[in-house]
């Protein structure tokens, strides 16, 4: 597995290739923590259009990050799964917190458009 | 009929090993990619549950207990096994419902994605002598429609 991050705007992007599994997980998990408390982001978005496996201890790692964002009112995207990993987010029934999208872009476009609907006033 | 027997240590390390193996041998029947990558995570789910569950006083800086994974052709569908002699679990029925988890840490889907991803899921526990999961997917689906009509919830009828 290889993560790289940057922020873009308040969201930290994290784009992951490779498997995400119970050993994996650990590193994801540490790695993704670690940039977010460093650029002081508040929505997470993971590029996953690499990601080639996804177990529940991968889906864990992202619902714990969730968790995470959430404490600080962000909000977690993923762009681009691909549709078996797509399929186990509809199976976990975690759609509803962790909004899929088709790219990057696309999911950084939404989560704004979310912000300004909210209230935010954000530019 | 073609098989294969694993036999090695309940560390995270082995997961991929144990899912690339199994996913090659099951790529020698009629599957389709799809199928192969619900068993990859089917067999991943069980493994990991021998690595999280079964040995929880394993020695610190030892090796943990072992796990023995085999897998089997029979005609045209995969049969795997997956078998620890850690802890057993205490309620069978209830490790099976979804969310259920001992750890607190975890989410409970293990089984749901197992069951959901296989034909058939047979557990065989007993506390203080271990588990056998034993799982079985047809590879060539009765040809009368969706490829993956076989699996609950499917195309996004509930979600
Ligand atoms: N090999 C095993 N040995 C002992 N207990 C087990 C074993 N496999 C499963 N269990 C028990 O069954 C429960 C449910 O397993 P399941 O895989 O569904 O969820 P989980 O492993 O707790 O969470 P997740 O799979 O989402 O990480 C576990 O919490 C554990 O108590
Ligand atoms: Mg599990």
């Amino acid at each position: 597995m290889d993560i790289a991050s940057r922020k873009d705007g308040m969201a930290l992007l994290v784009s992951v290739s490779g498997e995400l599994d119970l050993h994996t997980a650990r590193e994801f998990r540490a790695r993704v923590d670690a940039d977010y408390d460093r650029f002081g982001a508040r929505d997470m978005v993971f590029d996953f259009a690499r990601v080639s496996f996804v177990d529940s201890s991968g889906l864990g790692a992202i619902l714990g990050r969730y968790s995470r964002a959430a404490e600080k009112g962000g909000q977690v995207a993923l762009a681009g799964p691909q549709p078996h990993v797509r399929r186990l987010l509809e199976l976990a029934g975690v759609m509803r917190i962790i909004h899929t999208y088709a790219d990057v872009e696309e999911a950084l476009r939404a989560m704004g458009a979310k912000e300004a609907a909210a209230g935010g006033d954000k530019r | 009929m073609n098989w294969l027997r694993l036999e090695l240590p309940a560390l995270a390390e082995n997961v991929a090993l144990v899912r690339v193996t199994v996913g090659s041998l099951a790529a020698q029947l009629p599957f389709t990619l799809g199928d192969i990558e619900e068993i990859r995570v089917a067999v991943s789910e069980a493994f990991s549950n021998a690595v999280l569950h079964a040995y929880p006083q394993a020695p610190a800086g030892g090796l943990p207990g072992t796990v023995t994974v085999e897998a089997r052709v029979e005609g045209d569908s995969l049969e795997v096994s997956v078998v620890d002699r850690g802890v057993g679990i205490e309620d069978v029925e209830r490790a099976r419902q979804p969310a259920f988890s001992t750890r607190e840490d975890r989410m409970g889907l293990g089984f749901v994605f197992m069951e959901s991803f296989m034909d058939e899921v047979t557990i065989r526990t007993a506390p203080g002598s271990g588990t056998r999961v034993l799982m079985r997917k047809l590879a060539r689906k009765p040809p009368d429609g969706k490829a993956d009509a076989g699996v609950a919830g499917s195309s996004g009828a509930k979600a």
